[in-house]
């Protein structure tokens, strides 16, 4: 295809083919980095989280009396094991996405700093089963353990500690992080074992470097322990976490109690997130729909403008096809310089934003990945005005126009 | 003659009516997108106290020195309980009031209703006129139940309906903590949003109004916990709450009233010689590094606003741009086609102004259509920005009249800048050319 006489063409209409320019890169601007902020929030959504997610429940108590913790706790861990279709039950201080984060900084020596704000469960006997935490090293905490762990200022005043996968490369590089000593000033616990990674108590807050930065304590019966956590399997929970907040209401008459299913906490705490995404996809859609339209448009009037020449053209010998194809070519030239425009401004845009919004570095792959969609928009869009160009007749060239 | 170029684009754009459609939705779209989440950045980006707020100010002591600041070099943005006390007691500024977050429980005075958490802050009597906090019934307390920890709480009207079924409670009392309180005071509505008097605790935002009120030393008494965030950037010497008191961790929000420059200019002195003594006694050990800061500053320097609604509306502004370009570009299409009709009138006489009134009248049709459709679908998208955004921040967002007449204004604006260039272009076709080629 000889693309010289289309420039020439162009040259003749310079506002209409600029304009088309400019759409074409406005929408791979703005369709790059919505892409991209679409892509972030997904892999939030559904960032892995080593527990089971499916099979807990967490019922909340809160208000009931701090004194009467030691007695109350184990008694109400009794009735919920008593309710059919439960396989563990566990006290916690918190969960993951509880949105409540207790947050302290830990250190591979003593009274070193950390710019990682690690989420920090204290978790009661029985805990590692409850909520379904993977071992990967090592081992759980034991009786004597849960025992003697209590809580001050919400340090541990046991010695032993769980880390997550993540904090044991982070903090021990190249090591095994068995046996070595976790710190936070000058207080130091073992670690005893490590575990799979599990997601923050509030991973928006914590940002990449601390969303899979937990430690576990042991502790044993403690007011500061306001979630139970009830397991079961997957077709049952609704029935059991219903069923655990009538037992704990009953129990418990003065707190209040409320129970929610896992997979409804992290629905509820991506919610924003996932509806965010929805709304660029609808964007996305109606910025490329829009764009489409307006070479729809536009290429529909250059070929009213033209209708004599490909009269000419088809009646000096030019086929359908070659009448197809000029107008596909020039809409393919024209696309290739939009996009060309555009991923300079979605590169421009994206650091502006990285600047002034918390946002990444956009990987490279977005840029030509938009300049595909753009270049198949743009040959679809003109595929229904060049079919009827080329529908012209020869016989139109005959006519005075 | 305006009638007739009303009667001449109707005919014209009933001649293309898909053209006419897609100029329309495209506009429709554009200004609607753009709109919603305008609204809704003005709704979290707003003064919430607009009358006053270059009055309110935060001052920062950096308690912690160069180890605890950020990255820029500011103090932490919260008080410690130590110099929160100092402030109160020197009294520089007019108005002041030093609070934290609570969350205690309510025990309804009915038999057999549940205990309630309700959330609130532990203030000092300044807050209410400080913040002119509006008042259903009662006042605030005054200073000495202040200094006398007197066991007085001010209480929401959502509060006063649920427990007193709405009437006047002053003089009642209520148990909260297991400990009657004499209520003084019932708010009218006040949820003010952002909750700039406290947005470190607060997070900026939040659907629910605080329910209660107590005096601060009467909380810190009886031992009432800090329900916001704690900062300590060491682990107190002692435990609990009365160990937190003592310890350099930060968790008290504190604001003042100051009038004119000269109270800001002694008060910023003030607190500078405060960090001064500090330094000589050996409690500092870094230069003076405290901010004050007036309201709208510290709300800006704190991100009130979420950064998701910031990029939605950038997102939102690229989809209104792409629109108009758009729509320059079939008006253009449109206007070129019609060269003939131009060519006609001018050679009858009409001068190029007539050819503008002409098209402007057409482009300006196409833009309030377009207006009236995103003027309805900015409606539909404020009604279900819910489903986009936090509760606590969709409730801000509200249709309200200027809004609409913006919606109305950009749209129209808009398409008249769009027809500019295709009116010109058209306005400039020589009639004896065209006359000729036809």
């Amino acid at each position: 295809m000889e693309i010289r006489p289309i420039l020439a063409s162009l040259r003749k209409h310079r506002i209409p083919a600029l304009l088309i320019m400019l759409e074409i890169a406005l929408a791979c601007a703005v369709l790059c980095n919505a892409v991209f902020m679409i892509g972030q929030r997904v892999t939030d959504i559904h960032l892995p989280n080593a527990i089971d997610e499916d099979g807990i429940s967490v019922v909340t108590v809160n208000g009931a009396d701090p004194k009467l913790a030691g007695s109350d706790i184990p008694r109400n861990l009794a009735a919920l094991r008593g309710i059919a279709g439960v396989t563990a039950v566990a006290a916690v201080t918190s969960m993951p996405l509880d949105q409540n984060p207790a947050l302290s900084p830990f250190t591979a020596t003593p009274d070193a700093k950390s710019t990682v704000n690690t989420s920090v469960y204290f978790i009661g006997s029985g805990g590692e089963q409850a909520l379904g935490l993977h071992l990967l090293e090592g081992r759980y905490f034991n009786a004597d353990e849960y025992a003697d762990s209590g809580l001050q200022d919400f340090h541990s005043t046991g010695h032993v500690a769980l880390v997550t996968q993540s904090d044991a490369h982070r903090l021990w590089p190249g090591q095994s992080a068995l046996g070595k000593t976790l710190y936070t000033n000058a207080t130091g616990w073992t670690v005893v074992g490590v575990v799979a990674d599990m997601l923050a108590q509030d991973p928006k807050f914590n940002r990449a470097e601390g969303r899979y930065s937990s430690v576990f304590f042991p502790l044993h019966p403690d007011a500061m322990m306001g979630d139970y956590v009830v397991r079961s399997a997957q077709r049952d929970r609704e029935r059991v976490v219903r069923d655990a907040a009538q037992v704990l209401d009953k129990l418990q008459p003065g707190a209040v109690v409320e129970g929610k299913t896992y997979a409804g906490m992290r629905d509820e705490y991506f919610a924003t997130t996932n509806s965010m995404v929805w709304m660029l996809v609808l964007v996305c859609v109606v910025m490329l729909a829009v764009t489409a339209f307006g070479i729809v448009g536009l290429t529909s009037f250059w070929v009213g403008q033209r209708r004599r020449q490909i009269g000419i053209r088809r009646a000096v010998g030019a086929t359908r096809g070659h009448i197809m194809q000029y107008f596909q070519t020039e809409n393919f030239l024209l696309s290739t310089a939009g996009v060309v425009m555009g991923m300079a401004m979605a590169f421009g845009i994206n650091l502006y934003l990285m600047r002034h919004y918390e946002m990444m570095r956009m990987p490279w792959y977005y840029l030509p990945g938009s300049a595909v969609a753009l270049w198949v928009v743009g040959q679809l869009a003109v595929f229904g005005p060049a079919r009827r160009a080329a529908a012209v007749p020869p016989v139109v060239a005959t006519r005075s126009a | 003659m305006f009638s007739y170029y009303l009667d001449l684009a109707v005919r014209s754009l009933k001649r293309s009516p898909g053209l006419t459609a897609l100029m329309v939705l495209a506009i429709g779209f554009g200004v609607a997108a753009s709109m919603t989440t305008w609204s809704v950045f003005r709704a979290v980006s707003g003064d919430p106290i607009p009358w006053k707020s270059s009055k309110l100010f935060v001052p920062q002591i950096d308690v912690w020195g160069p180890q605890g600041r950020s990255s820029d070099g500011e103090p932490p943005n919260a008080m410690a309980y130590p110099d929160a006390m100092v402030l109160m007691r020197d009294h520089r500024a007019k108005l002041q009031s030093a609070m934290y977050q609570i969350s205690p429980s309510v025990v309804p005075a009915q038999a057999g209703r549940h205990p309630l958490n309700v959330s609130g802050h532990a203030v000092y009597s300044e807050f209410f006129p400080m913040l002119d906090v509006p008042f259903l019934y009662g006042s605030g307390w005054n200073a000495s139940d202040d200094t006398q920890r007197t066991a007085v709480v001010v209480i929401s009207s959502k509060l006063n309906q649920k427990l007193f079924a709405g009437a006047n409670s002053v003089g009642k009392t209520l148990n909260i903590e297991s400990k009657d309180y004499r209520v003084v005071g019932v708010l009218d509505n006040w949820n003010p949003q952002p909750r700039y008097y406290d947005v470190v605790n607060s997070g900026g935002f939040s659907a629910t109004g605080e329910d209660v009120f107590l005096p601060f030393e009467r909380a810190i008494e009886v031992g009432m916990s800090n329900d916001g965030n704690t900062n300590c950037n060491a682990v107190p010497a002692e435990s609990g709450f009365v160990g937190l008191q003592h310890s350099n961790c930060v968790w008290i929000a504190y604001m003042a009233q100051l009038d004119d420059a000269a109270a800001v200019t002694a008060y910023r002195n003030y607190l500078d010689g405060y960090a001064h003594a500090q330094q000589q006694a050996g409690r500092f050990g870094w230069a003076v590094n405290n901010r004050l800061r007036d309201l709208p500053a510290f709300l800006d320097n704190q991100h009130v606003v979420p950064s998701d609604t910031k990029v939605s509306l950038l997102v939102a502004i690229g989809l209104l741009l792409v629109c108009l370009v758009n729509t320059v570009g079939l008006l253009l299409a449109k206007f070129l086609r019609r060269s003939g009709e131009i060519g006609v009138r001018r050679a009858l006489g009409a001068p190029r102004s007539a050819i503008y009134a002409q098209f402007l009248t057409e482009a300006g049709i196409i833009g309030a259509a377009g207006g009236v459709l995103g003027l309805l679908l900015t409606g539909v998208g404020v009604a279900c920005v819910g489903w986009v955004l936090p509760k606590s921040i969709a409730t801000l967002a509200r249709l309200d009249l200027p809004l609409l007449a913006l919606t109305l204004l950009v749209a129209v604006v808009a398409t008249l800048l769009a027809g500019l260039y295709p009116t010109s272009r058209a306005a400039r076709v020589q009639p004896a050319w065209q006359l000729k080629s036809n």
